[in-house]
């Protein structure tokens, strides 16, 4: 099938640019999951294959899958939103989630459907293909890419044509462990420290010529445990993109950990090895793969230009007011393009969750709206709309006013991130999904959005020690455990300070434990805390940073004062007390931790 | 006899003057405007006592004996057409088919409406139950435990994870209707039952929420792959609940807060 063989729903939509689908895929997924209920195929192969095409499973049940749908670089047309927006009615719960990496899932799927979600994304050019499982995963671009005023160049199509590379290519179905890529515009925006492969567009001037290329980092990621991901060289041309992201996959396959489950990431590869030796041996096998391979592989790069057309139906305004709550939205969701006159809206989500509805009318928003005609999933749970003109800011806030896709603060603090948790993680031991979303509605309604000096900060949780809910690159960061008095069990977050992910990446520093009844009092306490010793140029985050650093001089001088003042709040009250204290978010009975085999993480 | 039927054929059948027609929704919409020649028959009127009694004066009322043709539409994805349309099969109606689009889509496509409403003669119409296409608490309760036996929930995901009678699998109307069509195609329908080892030749029972208008539309997609012994428990979850019979729950779980709604 080729891109002109898609459905087109609309005359006015943009087709992908790449077919990312095979149908016979999903005619297999089907045959196979017969042949596992029928007893001829083993749990564990079945698993194995499962996750290849990028079905998860579901809390506690071998009934129901998560399909994980890759969006590589995060592009998705108006088409594709209308798709997984009527899969998501048909085969899910009615709601699809936006992930921190680009994908989109769908949750509650009963295993015996997947297929028939497969067989739609291939109506739309999109697959779930390697999307789980011990493969390269969705490569992810910023969301910013093309747009960024920091950028040396637009990556989007590098990160595109690594993805097509890769994906359904031998070179990356067995490695030890899943394996990352990002691109990114700049320093600021995105992550590029924190994952196995991470790019930065450079350039350089040779021989009077400009030459493009990327600073490449190796073996960061987050975890159980976690690392920020070292340069390989100044300066990797972008003819070497190819070479040098299959050297590092080749020695990722052949020495990577493959009997250790929780040391199995490539970061743990590195942190044996010594960066030294490590470096040294991605350098000499690219010599290798560009001796052997050069003439042979090369990325297929398509940078043609994106047409830009503002669509001619929405331009002016149609006289009517700008609604209310307008001037809060445009300044904590809209971000000023390069290009002028235009903006990049962050359409704020609740933790990266969507109903059918709103993804249909996100669809024609997208086709009224942005001049590039289609949309990008940002790295925050969130889906951004680009190249909107400023004109048409007004009339776009009353149409996802509509939709109920008008909250404000995506680019703000008051859009935690949380990962799925106990709402369908098998690994899970909190609810932080919904924790999240309870944390942003009172930040929303305390209007801490529109606080400048909270803006830059960030509020990210996980339900388990693991990393989905990327804690240590927050300002404020949890991840969820069990506490205990006496007898009684209650939900109690690790609360970590000072994480971060741009050019000066470093993990967050363990402060101490907090119930989940008293995560929203310990984060107003530290904002008070932090009114009252700032200085006037601080930021929440600016703050942070120094006191995790010991470079405060206030009466706050360390993550351990931070903690003495913090203390008298996390005191448990016994049960007859205070019964709701033990109770998680979204259940009404008494906690308890429970827990299935994992497949995400180790 | 056909399950759905397309507009083509019914606008010509209208013009033949050989079918009866039922809209089913409020009457103050039908007010608006309907199908042409097509009489009101809410779903309300006729739930509100749907004894054999009753029903049978309802329709003969509308005009319509054992010979008549009848269609039935509805504007709430076929769920409310099918139940109605039930009702009369199960009262020994032969001939009744669901129009396979909604009164919106229908509108939607430029097709007539009007305002007029019809009157037609009482005809006599007889009563020949068909309780093999019915099933109540107490027959579900000891059918569902044998091998064969399969007990389908339609109503939507969360809705069923929450709780549904013990042994159920879900398959949510959504999932048999088509984005411009009230059923999906048979090829999906058939695949989709196939994936799911729902055999042809066993019994099936469906069920949804409150009054089987959900499992009402699940009753006609399994008749339009021909299965042959397909039961709709009408009276359906609420009360299996009022009787107080056990339930079954996906418990460790708080899938609820993955809802955007
Ligand atoms: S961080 Fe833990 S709870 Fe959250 S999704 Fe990952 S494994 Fe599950």
């Amino acid at each position: 099938m080729t891109i002109a063989d898609l459905k087109q729903s609309s005359p006015d939509s943009k087709l992908p640019r790449v077919n990312w689908a095979k149908i016979e895929e999903a005619e297999n997924f089907a045959k196979t999951v017969k042949l596992y209920r029928q007893g001829k195929i083993d749990k564990d192969n079945f698993r194995r294959f499962r996750l290849q095409h990028g079905a998860y499973g579901t809390r506690m049940t071998d009934d129901y899958a998560m399909v994980r749908i890759k969006i590589p670089a995060g592009e998705i047309y108006p088409a594709q939103l209308e798709k997984i927006s009527q899969l998501s009615e048909t085969f899910s719960i009615g709601s699809a989630h936006v992930s921190t990496r680009q994908n989109i899932q769908l949750h509650w799927v009963v295993l015996e459907d997947v297929s028939e979600i497969m067989r739609g994304l291939t109506e739309v050019g999109l697959t779930s293909r390697e999307a789980c499982g011990n493969t390269v995963r969705n490569v992810m671009c910023s969301p910013l890419a093309g747009v960024c005023d920091n950028e040396k160049f637009d990556s989007t199509p590098y990160a595109i044509a690594t993805a097509k590379f890769l994906l359904r290519n031998p070179l990356n179905q067995n490695l030890p462990r899943k394996f990352k890529f990002n691109f990114t515009c700049c320093e600021k925006h995105g992550m590029a420290r924190i994952a196995d492969v991470g790019l930065i567009p450079e350039t350089r001037e040779l021989e009077g010529k400009t030459q493009r290329g990327f600073k490449i980092f190796l073996g960061g990621g987050l975890g159980n445990k976690s690392f920020v991901g070292h340069q390989l060289e100044d300066f990797t041309s972008d003819e070497d993109l190819l070479y040098t992201s299959i050297a590092v996959l080749r020695i990722f396959d052949r020495m990577g950990n493959r009997k250790n489950m929780a040391r199995n990431r490539m970061r743990y590869l590195v942190d044996e090895m010594g960066w030294d030796k490590f470096q040294n041996l991605v350098l000499k096998e690219r010599a290798i793969v560009r001796a052997t391979q050069s003439v042979i592989v090369k990325l297929e790069v398509d940078d043609t230009p994106n047409e830009i057309k503002r669509p001619i139906s929405v331009s002016g305004t149609d006289g009517k007011q700008t609604p209310d709550g307008y001037s809060r939205w445009y300044k904590t969701t809209t971000f000023k393009q390069k290009q002028d006159g235009f903006r990049s809206v962050f359409v704020t989500l609740e933790a990266g969750d969507i109903t059918s509805n709103q993804l249909r009318s996100l669809a024609q928003i997208c086709r009224d709206f942005s001049a590039e005609g289609f949309a990008r999933n940002g790295f925050n749970q969130e889906i951004v709309l680009r190249w909107v003109a400023e004109d048409d800011l007004p009339r776009l806030y009353s149409r996802l006013l509509e939709g109920g896709l008008a909250n404000s603060g995506s680019l703000t603090m008051a859009s935690p991130i949380g990962c799925s948790g106990t709402t369908s993680c098998n690994l899970a031991l909190t609810n932080s999904h919904r924790l999240a979303k309870e944390i942003q509605r009172k930040f929303l309604e305390l209007k801490y959005d529109e606080d400048e000096e909270l803006r830059d900060a960030s509020i990210k949780i996980s339900g388990c020690p693991n990393s989905c809910g990327q804690h240590e690159i927050a300002t404020i960061g949890f991840y969820g455990g069990g506490g205990r008095l006496g007898k009684d069990m209650y939900p109690n977050y690790v609360m970590s300070l000072g994480g971060r992910s741009d050019g000066d990446a470093m993990l967050g520093a363990n402060c101490m434990r907090v119930p989940v009844k008293r995560v929203m009092p310990v984060i107003f306490k530290i904002i008070e805390i932090f009114k009252k010793n700032k200085k006037s140029v601080d930021t929440l985050s600016s703050w942070i940073n120094r006191i995790v650093k010991g470079n405060e001089d206030s009466e706050i001088k360390s993550v351990n004062d931070l903690k003495k003042i913090l203390s008298p709040l996390v005191v448990p009250p016994t049960k007859a007390e205070d019964e709701d204290f033990y109770q998680d978010y979204g259940t009404d009975t008494s906690y308890h931790t429970i827990t299935g085999k994992g497949e995400c993480a180790a | 006899m056909h399950i759905t039927i397309d507009a083509d054929s019914l606008r010509s059948e209208i013009r033949d003057k050989s079918v009866r027609v039922i809209d089913v929704r409020k009457e103050e919409e039908y007010k608006k405007s309907h199908i042409p020649s097509s009489v009101n028959l809410p779903l309300a009127n006729l739930l509100s006592d749907d004894s054999p009694e009753k029903v049978l004066k309802l329709i003969q009322s509308l005009g319509i004996d054992d010979e008549t043709h009848v269609i039935v539409y509805d504007d709430t994805f076929g769920a409310l057409a099918s139940r109605v349309a039930w009702t009369l099969q199960y009262l020994g109606h032969e001939d009744v088919s669901l129009l396979d689009m909604t009164y919106g889509q229908w509108t939607s496509l430029g097709l007539e409406s009007d305002q007029k409403i019809p009157s037609y003669e009482s005809k006599t119409h007889s009563i020949n139950l068909h309780p093999e296409i019915m099933a109540t608490a107490d027959y579900l309760e000891k059918e569902k435990e044998k091998e064969n036996v399969i007990l389908l929930d339609n109503r939507e995901r969360l809705n069923f994870l929450e709780q549904h009678i013990p042994g159920a699998i879900n398959i949510p109307y959504r999932t048999l209707g088509a984005p411009d069509r009230i059923l999906k195609p048979k090829t999906e329908i058939k695949r989709l039952l196939e994936n799911r080892g729902i055999k042809s030749n066993g019994e099936i029972i469906t069920y949804c929420g409150s009054v089987g208008t959900l499992s009402g539309l699940a009753y006609y997609a399994l008749k339009s792959v021909n299965l042959p012994n397909v039961k709709l428990y009408v009276r359906s979850f609420k009360e299996w609940k009022d009787l107080k019979k056990p339930i079954q729950k996906q418990e460790h779980a708080t899938y609820w807060d993955l809802s955007a709604e």
